[in-house]
Protein backbone atom coordinates (compact mmCIF):
# COMPACT_ATOMS: atom_id res chain seq x y z
CA UNK A 1 0.00 0.00 0.00
CA UNK A 2 1.10 3.51 -0.79
CA UNK A 3 2.30 5.55 2.91
CA UNK A 4 0.20 8.49 1.70
CA UNK A 5 -2.92 6.18 1.45
CA UNK A 6 -2.27 3.90 4.59
CA UNK A 7 -2.26 7.71 6.01
CA UNK A 8 -5.41 8.94 4.36
CA UNK A 9 -6.97 5.41 5.56
CA UNK A 10 -5.22 5.84 8.94
CA UNK A 11 -6.64 8.96 9.91
CA UNK A 12 -10.19 8.00 8.52
CA UNK A 13 -9.64 4.87 11.61
CA UNK A 14 -9.45 7.09 14.05
CA UNK A 15 -12.57 9.33 13.70
CA UNK A 16 -13.75 5.62 15.39
CA UNK A 17 -12.35 7.09 18.19
CA UNK A 18 -14.70 10.26 17.99
CA UNK A 19 -17.65 8.46 17.86
CA UNK A 20 -16.52 6.26 20.75
CA UNK A 21 -16.24 9.21 22.61
CA UNK A 22 -19.70 10.45 21.77
CA UNK A 23 -21.01 6.91 23.18
CA UNK A 24 -18.97 8.41 26.67
CA UNK A 25 -19.99 11.52 26.62
CA UNK A 26 -23.96 10.44 26.20
CA UNK A 27 -23.19 7.74 29.18
CA UNK A 28 -22.26 10.19 31.62
CA UNK A 29 -24.87 12.69 30.91
CA UNK A 30 -27.34 10.11 30.02
CA UNK A 31 -26.75 8.66 33.71
CA UNK A 32 -26.44 11.94 35.01
CA UNK A 33 -29.97 13.05 34.02
CA UNK A 34 -31.22 9.74 35.24
CA UNK A 35 -30.23 10.12 38.73
CA UNK A 36 -30.87 13.39 38.41
CA UNK A 37 -34.40 12.89 38.19
CA UNK A 38 -34.62 10.23 40.61
CA UNK A 39 -33.27 12.56 43.32
CA UNK A 40 -33.17 16.27 42.16
CA UNK A 41 -31.95 17.34 45.43
CA UNK A 42 -29.09 16.31 45.38
CA UNK A 43 -28.69 17.09 41.38
CA UNK A 44 -27.28 20.52 40.90
CA UNK A 45 -24.26 19.48 43.73
CA UNK A 46 -22.85 16.95 41.17
CA UNK A 47 -22.68 19.46 38.91
CA UNK A 48 -18.72 19.39 38.95
CA UNK A 49 -18.47 16.06 39.31
CA UNK A 50 -19.98 15.77 35.50
CA UNK A 51 -17.83 17.88 34.03
CA UNK A 52 -15.32 16.63 35.13
CA UNK A 53 -16.36 13.24 33.92
CA UNK A 54 -17.51 14.96 30.61
CA UNK A 55 -13.60 16.63 30.54
CA UNK A 56 -12.20 13.10 30.55
CA UNK A 57 -14.57 11.27 27.97
CA UNK A 58 -14.43 14.17 25.65
CA UNK A 59 -10.35 14.32 25.74
CA UNK A 60 -9.98 10.62 25.07
CA UNK A 61 -11.92 11.55 21.97
CA UNK A 62 -10.48 14.75 20.99
CA UNK A 63 -6.73 12.64 21.28
CA UNK A 64 -8.63 10.91 18.11
CA UNK A 65 -8.99 14.09 16.16
CA UNK A 66 -5.46 14.72 17.01
CA UNK A 67 -4.03 11.51 15.99
CA UNK A 68 -6.29 12.36 12.69
CA UNK A 69 -4.46 15.65 12.65
CA UNK A 70 -1.19 14.45 12.91
CA UNK A 71 -1.29 11.86 10.32
CA UNK A 72 -3.11 13.88 7.61
CA UNK A 73 -0.45 17.06 8.69
CA UNK A 74 2.39 15.79 10.42
CA UNK A 75 3.27 12.22 9.71
CA UNK B 1 -10.45 30.39 1.52
CA UNK B 2 -7.77 28.78 -0.71
CA UNK B 3 -9.40 29.16 -4.23
CA UNK B 4 -7.25 26.03 -5.90
CA UNK B 5 -9.60 23.98 -7.93
CA UNK B 6 -12.84 25.80 -6.15
CA UNK B 7 -11.66 23.89 -3.07
CA UNK B 8 -12.44 25.43 0.50
CA UNK B 9 -8.96 25.07 2.59
CA UNK B 10 -10.31 24.50 6.12
CA UNK B 11 -7.22 24.67 7.88
CA UNK B 12 -6.31 28.49 6.14
CA UNK B 13 -8.47 30.19 8.89
CA UNK B 14 -5.64 28.62 11.29
CA UNK B 15 -2.81 30.61 10.08
CA UNK B 16 -0.96 32.76 11.76
CA UNK B 17 -0.16 35.86 9.78
CA UNK B 18 1.99 38.86 10.78
CA UNK B 19 0.35 42.37 10.86
CA UNK B 20 3.00 45.13 11.13
CA UNK B 21 6.44 44.94 12.19
CA UNK B 22 7.59 42.03 10.40
CA UNK B 23 10.80 43.64 9.43
CA UNK B 24 13.15 44.89 12.15
CA UNK B 25 10.95 43.54 15.26
CA UNK B 26 13.20 40.48 16.36
CA UNK B 27 14.41 38.56 19.13
CA UNK B 28 17.36 36.77 19.44
CA UNK B 29 17.24 36.15 15.41
CA UNK B 30 12.94 35.40 15.92
CA UNK B 31 10.89 37.58 13.78
CA UNK B 32 7.85 38.41 16.99
CA UNK B 33 5.68 40.62 14.42
CA UNK B 34 2.27 41.77 15.88
CA UNK B 35 0.47 38.65 14.28
CA UNK B 36 -3.46 38.11 13.79
CA UNK B 37 -3.59 35.88 16.93
CA UNK B 38 -1.88 38.98 19.51
CA UNK B 39 -4.61 41.13 17.79
CA UNK B 40 -7.07 39.16 18.54
CA UNK B 41 -6.02 38.54 22.11
CA UNK B 42 -5.57 42.50 22.70
CA UNK B 43 -9.11 42.32 21.33
CA UNK B 44 -10.55 40.05 23.68
CA UNK B 45 -8.50 41.73 26.12
CA UNK B 46 -10.08 44.92 25.67
CA UNK B 47 -13.74 43.50 25.91
CA UNK B 48 -13.13 41.61 28.85
CA UNK B 49 -11.62 45.25 30.06
CA UNK B 50 -14.68 47.07 29.00
CA UNK B 51 -17.01 44.15 30.53
CA UNK B 52 -15.67 44.03 34.05
CA UNK B 53 -15.22 47.87 34.26
CA UNK B 54 -18.60 48.94 33.37
CA UNK B 55 -20.11 46.76 35.53
CA UNK B 56 -17.60 47.85 38.57
CA UNK B 57 -19.83 50.73 39.56
CA UNK B 58 -20.28 49.33 43.04
CA UNK B 59 -23.87 50.86 43.43
CA UNK B 60 -26.33 49.35 46.21
CA UNK B 61 -28.91 48.29 44.18
CA UNK B 62 -27.09 46.74 40.95
CA UNK B 63 -28.27 47.40 37.35
CA UNK B 64 -28.53 45.07 34.64
CA UNK B 65 -24.95 45.54 33.85
CA UNK B 66 -23.35 45.01 37.25
CA UNK B 67 -25.31 42.02 37.66
CA UNK B 68 -24.12 40.13 34.45
CA UNK B 69 -20.50 40.85 35.69
CA UNK B 70 -21.76 40.22 39.33
CA UNK B 71 -23.02 36.86 37.99
CA UNK B 72 -19.96 35.44 36.86
CA UNK B 73 -17.75 36.71 39.72
CA UNK B 74 -20.12 34.76 42.13
CA UNK B 75 -20.24 31.94 39.86
CA UNK B 76 -16.17 31.04 39.89
CA UNK B 77 -16.70 32.29 43.45
CA UNK B 78 -19.01 29.47 44.54
CA UNK B 79 -17.03 26.90 42.05
CA UNK B 80 -13.68 28.22 43.69
CA UNK B 81 -15.85 27.44 47.21
CA UNK B 82 -17.50 23.94 46.38
CA UNK B 83 -14.04 22.85 45.27
CA UNK B 84 -11.04 24.28 47.64
CA UNK B 85 -13.58 25.22 50.58
CA UNK B 86 -12.33 28.45 52.35
CA UNK B 87 -8.51 28.45 51.44
CA UNK B 88 -9.60 29.17 47.47
CA UNK B 89 -10.89 32.73 48.48
CA UNK B 90 -7.39 33.99 46.83
CA UNK B 91 -7.45 31.98 43.53
CA UNK B 92 -10.93 33.96 42.01
CA UNK B 93 -9.42 36.45 40.63
CA UNK B 94 -6.59 34.42 38.94
CA UNK B 95 -10.13 31.67 37.80
CA UNK B 96 -11.68 34.39 36.67
CA UNK B 97 -9.46 35.96 34.67
CA UNK B 98 -8.83 32.71 33.23
CA UNK B 99 -12.40 31.18 32.44
CA UNK B 100 -13.24 34.70 31.18
CA UNK B 101 -10.35 35.50 28.65
CA UNK B 102 -10.61 31.88 27.09
CA UNK B 103 -14.92 32.35 26.99
CA UNK B 104 -14.40 35.91 25.54
CA UNK B 105 -11.57 34.53 23.05
CA UNK B 106 -13.95 31.74 21.96
CA UNK B 107 -17.12 33.67 21.74
CA UNK B 108 -15.34 36.78 19.71
CA UNK B 109 -13.50 33.81 17.32
CA UNK B 110 -17.56 32.83 16.18
CA UNK B 111 -18.45 35.87 15.45
CA UNK B 112 -19.44 36.21 12.03
CA UNK B 113 -17.79 39.62 11.15
CA UNK B 114 -16.76 37.51 7.81
CA UNK B 115 -20.10 39.56 6.46
CA UNK B 116 -17.64 42.91 7.08
CA UNK B 117 -14.67 41.36 5.49
CA UNK B 118 -13.02 40.98 8.77
CA UNK B 119 -11.56 37.14 9.09
CA UNK B 120 -12.47 35.92 12.78
CA UNK B 121 -9.70 34.23 14.78
CA UNK B 122 -10.08 32.05 17.55
CA UNK B 123 -6.38 32.35 19.46
CA UNK B 124 -7.89 29.56 21.70
CA UNK B 125 -7.71 27.22 18.49
CA UNK B 126 -4.05 27.20 18.90
CA UNK B 127 -2.16 24.85 20.94
CA UNK B 128 0.64 27.36 22.00
CA UNK B 129 -1.59 29.94 23.47
CA UNK B 130 -3.77 27.11 25.26
CA UNK B 131 -0.53 25.65 26.07
CA UNK B 132 1.07 28.55 27.96
CA UNK B 133 -2.52 29.26 29.60
CA UNK B 134 -2.18 25.47 30.98
CA UNK B 135 1.60 25.87 31.96
CA UNK B 136 0.25 29.16 34.07
CA UNK B 137 -2.13 26.74 36.13
CA UNK B 138 0.10 24.33 36.49
CA UNK B 139 2.92 26.10 37.77
CA UNK B 140 0.62 27.98 39.83
CA UNK B 141 0.10 24.77 41.67
CA UNK B 142 3.64 23.15 42.10
CA UNK B 143 4.60 26.85 43.21
CA UNK B 144 1.53 26.75 45.86
CA UNK B 145 2.22 23.33 46.57
CA UNK B 146 5.91 23.10 47.48
CA UNK B 147 5.16 26.81 49.11
CA UNK B 148 2.45 25.77 51.75
CA UNK B 149 3.33 21.68 51.92
CA UNK B 150 7.36 21.49 51.15
CA UNK B 151 8.52 18.22 50.19
CA UNK B 152 5.45 17.14 52.20
CA UNK B 153 4.23 17.65 48.60
CA UNK B 154 4.80 14.80 47.02
CA UNK B 155 2.57 12.76 49.72
CA UNK B 156 0.42 13.82 46.61
CA UNK B 157 1.62 10.72 44.77
CA UNK B 158 0.66 8.12 47.22
CA UNK B 159 -2.98 8.19 47.99
CA UNK B 160 -4.42 7.62 51.29
CA UNK B 161 -5.04 3.79 51.90
CA UNK B 162 -2.43 2.41 49.41
CA UNK B 163 -1.66 -1.36 50.00
CA UNK B 164 2.22 -1.68 50.35
CA UNK B 165 2.96 -4.31 48.37
CA UNK B 166 1.61 -1.41 45.49
CA UNK B 167 3.96 0.91 46.81
CA UNK B 168 6.48 0.63 43.76
CA UNK B 169 4.01 1.35 41.42
CA UNK B 170 1.13 3.61 42.33
CA UNK B 171 3.35 6.85 42.59
CA UNK B 172 5.16 6.06 39.48
CA UNK B 173 1.32 5.88 38.13
CA UNK B 174 0.26 9.02 39.79
CA UNK B 175 2.90 11.01 38.95
CA UNK B 176 2.24 10.36 35.00
CA UNK B 177 -1.17 11.68 35.99
CA UNK B 178 0.15 14.47 37.35
CA UNK B 179 2.43 15.24 34.56
CA UNK B 180 -0.07 15.03 31.77
CA UNK B 181 -2.26 17.62 33.41
CA UNK B 182 -1.25 20.18 31.66
CA UNK B 183 -1.04 18.38 28.40
CA UNK B 184 -4.56 17.28 28.65
CA UNK B 185 -5.80 20.93 29.95
CA UNK B 186 -3.91 22.69 27.22
CA UNK B 187 -4.69 19.69 24.52
CA UNK B 188 -8.64 19.93 25.16
CA UNK B 189 -9.82 23.36 24.83
CA UNK B 190 -7.52 23.56 21.60
CA UNK B 191 -9.22 20.80 20.02
CA UNK B 192 -12.28 21.31 21.09
CA UNK B 193 -11.75 24.93 19.71
CA UNK B 194 -10.34 23.79 16.14
CA UNK B 195 -12.55 20.90 15.57
CA UNK B 196 -15.25 22.61 15.99
CA UNK B 197 -14.02 25.89 13.48
CA UNK B 198 -12.93 22.51 10.92
CA UNK B 199 -16.37 21.20 11.01
CA UNK B 200 -18.15 24.36 10.57
CA UNK B 201 -15.44 25.07 7.69
CA UNK B 202 -16.10 21.99 5.72
CA UNK B 203 -19.67 22.23 5.94
CA UNK B 204 -19.44 25.55 4.50
CA UNK B 205 -17.92 23.94 1.71
CA UNK B 206 -20.69 21.36 0.99
CA UNK B 207 -23.15 24.68 0.47
CA UNK B 208 -20.42 26.37 -1.62
CA UNK B 209 -19.89 23.83 -4.07
CA UNK B 210 -22.98 21.96 -4.45
CA UNK B 211 -24.97 25.86 -4.89
CA UNK B 212 -22.34 26.28 -7.67
CA UNK B 213 -22.73 22.85 -9.35
CA UNK B 214 -26.50 24.17 -9.54
CA UNK B 215 -29.94 24.16 -8.52
CA UNK B 216 -30.58 20.26 -7.90
CA UNK B 217 -27.51 19.96 -6.12
CA UNK B 218 -27.96 22.95 -4.45
CA UNK B 219 -31.68 22.00 -2.66
CA UNK B 220 -30.30 17.81 -2.10
CA UNK B 221 -26.95 18.56 -0.26
CA UNK B 222 -26.40 22.44 0.00
CA UNK B 223 -29.44 23.13 1.89
CA UNK B 224 -29.44 20.30 4.55
CA UNK B 225 -25.81 21.36 4.89
CA UNK B 226 -26.62 24.40 5.75
CA UNK B 227 -29.17 24.19 7.94
CA UNK B 228 -27.06 21.81 9.65
CA UNK B 229 -24.74 24.79 9.75
CA UNK B 230 -27.02 26.84 11.55
CA UNK B 231 -27.40 23.83 14.29
CA UNK B 232 -23.57 23.52 14.41
CA UNK B 233 -23.61 27.22 15.26
CA UNK B 234 -25.34 26.60 17.98
CA UNK B 235 -23.80 23.69 19.46
CA UNK B 236 -20.29 25.71 19.51
CA UNK B 237 -21.67 28.18 21.28
CA UNK B 238 -22.55 25.70 23.97
CA UNK B 239 -18.48 24.10 23.50
CA UNK B 240 -17.50 27.33 23.94
CA UNK B 241 -19.09 27.98 27.17
CA UNK B 242 -18.45 24.64 28.76
CA UNK B 243 -14.43 24.53 27.52
CA UNK B 244 -14.25 27.66 29.16
CA UNK B 245 -15.96 25.95 32.24
CA UNK B 246 -14.14 22.97 32.27
CA UNK B 247 -10.54 24.47 32.04
CA UNK B 248 -11.79 26.68 35.23
CA UNK B 249 -12.89 23.79 36.83
CA UNK B 250 -10.30 21.17 36.31
CA UNK B 251 -7.93 24.23 37.28
CA UNK B 252 -9.79 24.80 40.66
CA UNK B 253 -9.37 20.64 41.24
CA UNK B 254 -5.58 21.05 40.17
CA UNK B 255 -5.61 23.71 43.04
CA UNK B 256 -6.93 22.15 45.73
CA UNK B 257 -4.58 19.03 45.42
CA UNK B 258 -2.26 21.75 45.75
CA UNK B 259 -3.86 23.29 49.05
CA UNK B 260 -5.28 20.42 50.64
CA UNK B 261 -3.22 17.33 49.05
CA UNK B 262 -5.59 14.57 49.53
Amino acid sequence: MEPASAKLIGAGLAAIGAGMAAIGVGNVFGSFLESALRNPGAADGQQGRLFIGFAAAELLGLLSFVVAMILIFVA
Amino acid sequence: MAAEQGKVDPMHQFTIEPLFGTDHWSIAGYSIPFTNSALWMALTTAVLLLFVVGGMKRELVPGRWQMAVEGFTGFIDNLLAANIGPAGKKYVPYIFSLFMFILFANLLGLLPLMLVGVHPFTPTSHFTVTGVLAIMSFAIVLIVGFARHGLHFFSLFVPHGTPWWLLWLIPIIELISFLVRPFSLALRLFVAMMAGHVLLEVLSSFVIDSANSGALWGTVVGLPSFLLMIAICALELLVAGIQAYVFALLTSLYLNDAENLH
